[in-house]
């Protein structure tokens, strides 16, 4: 199996939003990622794909600080977070949004709250306690409306069906504008248009606000219509990382049967 | 046969104090020179006791006794050292709250959870309670007659139930109520990932699940106290009346028995506060370090109430010592 070495620029720490250097992530002694580098400049859509259990998440969950590597920095505008403490972290998480796979909504709010509430109760809640209600009630509608779901303020999430808590769910994640969006297989399991929807969606917002994305997925179509780049965990490791150009031309035959899912190949699924 | 224990009274020993272990026990040493010998009788052994069957049930009995000794040994020792890194993962926790005070509470989530953890459980505390004060006026109350001071029941219930009835049972029952609910719902938001979208949006789960279940609590223990104490000393003089103590002699032995400044009834109600805090702690903690979906919600429940009603009694004791033993408070 031939590991091609990710192309990455030299880093230009002040120019980068996102900066993952060496990264390592063990549980129980067993390694889920293994010295993942990759580097995001403002606005860029890096798309990470993989197997399941190729530590997609993972590598989401650890830009967001919500798991602590075993190694390695993450730097996020030039700062280290991988150091600091849940209080520090709070600044940090000011700046981004994150799409749970499975949603993740507030079971105990309706939509309307679950969108308001990173407004309402975030870091910035005092300048917001500022804010008409019929300002709120305006933007939560803007979201709900951008994410093909008008009218559902009311609604709970168990009243929801599973992509309606996706889409409810990627409308909270930008309801505070953040600089940079972490999207957790956010069209997996919904039909062709809607996932074409949240796509147009992740690019529009990247248009208007100059977000930082990255975006883990399975959906092959979806990857090669939004991604600057793509970064393909295998094992832990980066396999390739480049433009959806050039991991499409890859040689790689773990790239390769990836992209064209045929069961015959490096890849072996354990049964 | 007696290689074979040996060998197990050697692992236990080491697993439990290697430090000690080397030459600690002569049973021990006799064991190891057996197994050297690859199982044969050493020649000293042969020596030392040449009634073999005398000396090896003495070396059995001391082998055992010496395994229960450390068994016990063990147990215990992992409990306090259990406990007490429990204690302290609690008031991490509490600490946490402390400082989190400084950004303010939300005072709709405070009124939801005093509803939750206090309201709603003034139905269950005023039965027990209440129960509790009429089986003990029955059981005072024929003991009385025989001595001819039946009149005095209604300070004894009474006092019974504000120093300790009232408030351990408002405590216990709260704990597998509104305890066991406290980890249910903060467990279910951590396996589905929704404490995680809490952090992400840059809200600590302490501000926004703790504090306000800890406040609550601390606020609506001793108001559900203060109903549950009432509860028991009605039910209490309800089965007087019955057993021809009437209610002005009831309520004459109150005021007889009981502290006139009320201390009896504040000293009851400020234990509660401490049984507030348990109940909450232990509750967010445990709904905190749920893992693994729906079979660690049902874990983490079952063991939140466990670990909060031992605390009650626990603190109950360390409590009534400080409070009515010591005169310190």
């Amino acid at each position: 199996m031939t590991q091609q070495q990710p192309q990455i620029e030299a880093p230009q720490s002040a120019q980068l939003r996102i900066d993952v250097r060496d990264l390592t992530y063990a549980v129980d002694g067993r390694d889920i990622l293994k010295e993942v580098s990759v580097a995001l400049k403002p606005s860029e859509i890096l798309c990470v794909m993989g197997l399941s259990g190729a530590g997609k998440s993972t590598l989401t969950r650890c830009v967001a600080g919500l798991a602590k590597p075993t190694a390695g920095q993450i730097l996020i505008d030039g700062e280290d977070i991988v150091p600091m403490t849940e209080e520090q972290l709070i600044a940090v998480r000011a700046k981004m949004g994150v799409v749970f796979q499975y949603a993740a909504l507030f079971d105990s709010m309706n939509v309307f709250e679950n969108i308001a509430f990173g407004i309402t109760r975030g870091p910035r809640r005092e300048e917001n306690k500022r804010l008409p209600r019929i300002t709120l009630i305006r933007r939560v509608a803007e979201l709900l409306h951008a994410v093909g779901l008008p009218g559902i303020e009311k609604r709970l999430p168990s009243e929801l069906s599973g992509g309606m808590r996706r889409r409810v769910g990627l409308a909270r994640a930008l309801a505070t504008d953040p600089q940079i969006v972490l999207y957790d297989e956010p069209t997996s399991g919904l039909d062709p248009v809607t996932a074409a929807s949240i796509d147009h969606l992740i690019l529009s917002t990247r248009e208007r606000n100059g977000v930082t994305s990255i975006v883990v997925s399975h959906d092959m179509g979806s990857i090669f219509r939004i991604a600057d780049r793509v970064m393909m965990l295998y094992d832990g490791r980066v396999q390739i990382l480049g433009t959806p150009e050039e991991v499409r031309q890859s040689n790689d035959p773990v790239v390769q049967q990836f992209i064209t899912g045929d069961i015959h190949g490096p890849i072996q699924i354990r049964r | 046969m007696r290689g074979r224990r040996s060998n197990s009274a050697t692992c236990l020993k080491g697993g439990i104090d290697t430090g000690r272990a080397s030459g600690y026990s002569p049973t021990a040493v006799t064991s190891t020179n057996t197994r050297s010998d690859g199982g044969e009788k050493s020649p000293s052994s042969s020596t030392q006791h040449p009634h073999n069957h005398a000396p090896d049930s003495t070396t059995e009995a001391t082998s055992t006794l010496e395994e229960a000794g450390r068994l016990s040994f063990r147990v215990v020792r992992d409990l306090f050292v259990g406990l007490a890194a429990y204690l302290g993962e609690v008031l991490l926790l509490l600490w946490d709250s402390v400082r989190a005070l400084r950004s303010g509470i939300h005072f709709g989530d405070l009124i939801r959870q005093m509803g939750a953890i206090g309201v709603d459980s003034i139905p269950i505390c005023l039965l027990t309670v209440g129960f509790s004060g009429a089986v003990l006026a029955l059981y005072t109350v024929d003991t009385l007659k025989q001595y001819g001071a039946a009149s005095l029941v209604g300070g004894i219930v009474a006092l019974s139930i504000v120093k300790e009835t009232g408030p351990i049972l408002t405590g216990v029952a709260i704990a597998a109520r509104a305890g066991s609910a406290i980890t249910a719902e903060i467990g279910s938001m951590k396996v589905t990932e929704q404490v995680d979208a809490l952090r992400s949006m840059a809200i600590t789960p302490v501000d926004y699940l703790v504090v306000p279940r800890l406040i609550a609590s601390l606020i609506m223990l001793p108001i559900v106290c203060i109903w549950a104490d009432i509860a028991g000393v009605v039910g209490g003089a309800i089965v007087a009346a019955a057993n021809g103590v009437s209610y002005s002699a009831y309520r004459e032995s109150m005021r007889l028995l009981m502290e006139t400044d009320g201390s009896d009834i504040t000293k009851g109600l400020l234990k509660t506060v401490a049984f507030g805090a348990i109940i909450a702690l232990v509750g967010c903690l445990e709904g905190l370090r749920t893992e693994g979906g729906a079979t660690g919600v049902g874990q983490s429940t079952t063991r939140s109430v466990v670990v909060a009603i031992v605390l009650i009694f626990v603190a109950d004791f360390l409590l009534t010592f400080l409070l009515f033993n010591t005169g310190l408070i």
